[in-house]
């Protein structure tokens, strides 16, 4: 063992050429296209990294207050789906009513035994870190979608050429989930 | 792997800067990493840092949502006591390992 009494933190070297800032697109209202976006924009703002997260088309669902906690993650045609055991979800089962919403509860059930959070509170955890919500202008003229239609966590609805105004600078991302 | 002299003690730490032992925590150790942050601790850090260490010693996995339902203090609150890389950096004042949550 190497005895030294330098601060033997890697890390700090790599602070120079790490992410500043992460801007997150989400276009899809599924479970998990909906939480593949959040987890990135709260994983970037506990390390430190600036996230904004731009919801449009059914995306806007999981900012739209009647809709935000009641995702669902479509049944039909995901040749992933499994059922419990990992035995293949038969394609014709997703088409009975009740199964949409009783496979969303449980996937839901077995995140929240991670300790992953519903959307609301996810949102929450999100911007307390400072991450921003935008919503998409042309998205909700699309739904008819009004500012107090979406949460309260949304700091503005904005076009396309603002959204690239946030992520200008270097070491700026853009994430298409 | 390496060692720093914290208060006339070696403690072994990982080229992370995280405690390989967290055996070898106090609360010397404790001050000591968080002057290097630039953080002085208060009641509140120390209160939060034996909250995560209990965590560590119950074996559970640490995610910052366990911290804002810690009664301690809300996320946002977290994010001022710890500023930037709020779980991150608690863990390694703390003296527990680098958290392995995506949460």
């Amino acid at each position: 063992m190497k005895v030294t009494d330098d601060k033997p933190v890697k890390a700090k070297e790599n602070e120079d050429l790490a992410l500043k800032k992460v801007c997150i697109i989400c276009a899809k209202g599924a479970i998990e296209d909906v939480y593949a976006s959040l987890v990135m924009a709260n994983g970037a703002v506990m390390e430190g990294i600036e996230a904004s997260l731009f919801f449009t088309f059914f995306g806007l669902d999981a900012i739209t207050k009647k809709r935000m906690n009641k995702l669902h993650t479509g049944t039909l045609g995901n040749p992933a789906m499994r059922m419990p055991g990992g035995v293949p979800f038969p394609s014709l089962l997703g088409l009975l009513p009740g199964v949409e919403a009783g496979v969303s509860t449980m996937m839901m059930k077995q995140m929240e035994a991670l300790d992953i959070p519903p959307v609301d509170e996810f949102l929450d955890m999100i911007t307390a870190g400072g991450g921003e919500v935008y919503a998409c202008k042309l998205g909700t003229d699309m739904f008819k979608l009004k500012k107090e239609d979406l949460c309260d966590h949304v700091k503005d609805i904005i076009t396309i050429g603002q959204f690239y105004e946030l992520a200008a600078g270097d070491r700026t991302q853009i994430i298409f989930t | 792997m390496g060692q720093i002299n914290i208060a006339g003690q070696m403690i072994d730490i990982n080229d992370e800067g995280y405690l390989t032992d967290a055996k070898q925590w106090n609360q010397d150790v404790a001050s000591e990493l968080a002057k290097e942050e630039g953080i002085d601790l208060t009641d509140t850090h120390m209160e939060l840092i034996k909250f995560l260490r209990e965590n560590f010693e119950s074996g559970s996995e640490l995610t910052i949502r366990k911290v804002g339902k810690s009664g301690i203090v809300d996320i946002k609150g977290f994010y001022q006591l710890f500023p930037k890389k709020p779980l991150k950096l608690a863990s390694r004042i703390s003296g527990i390992p680098k958290p392995t949550s995506c949460i």
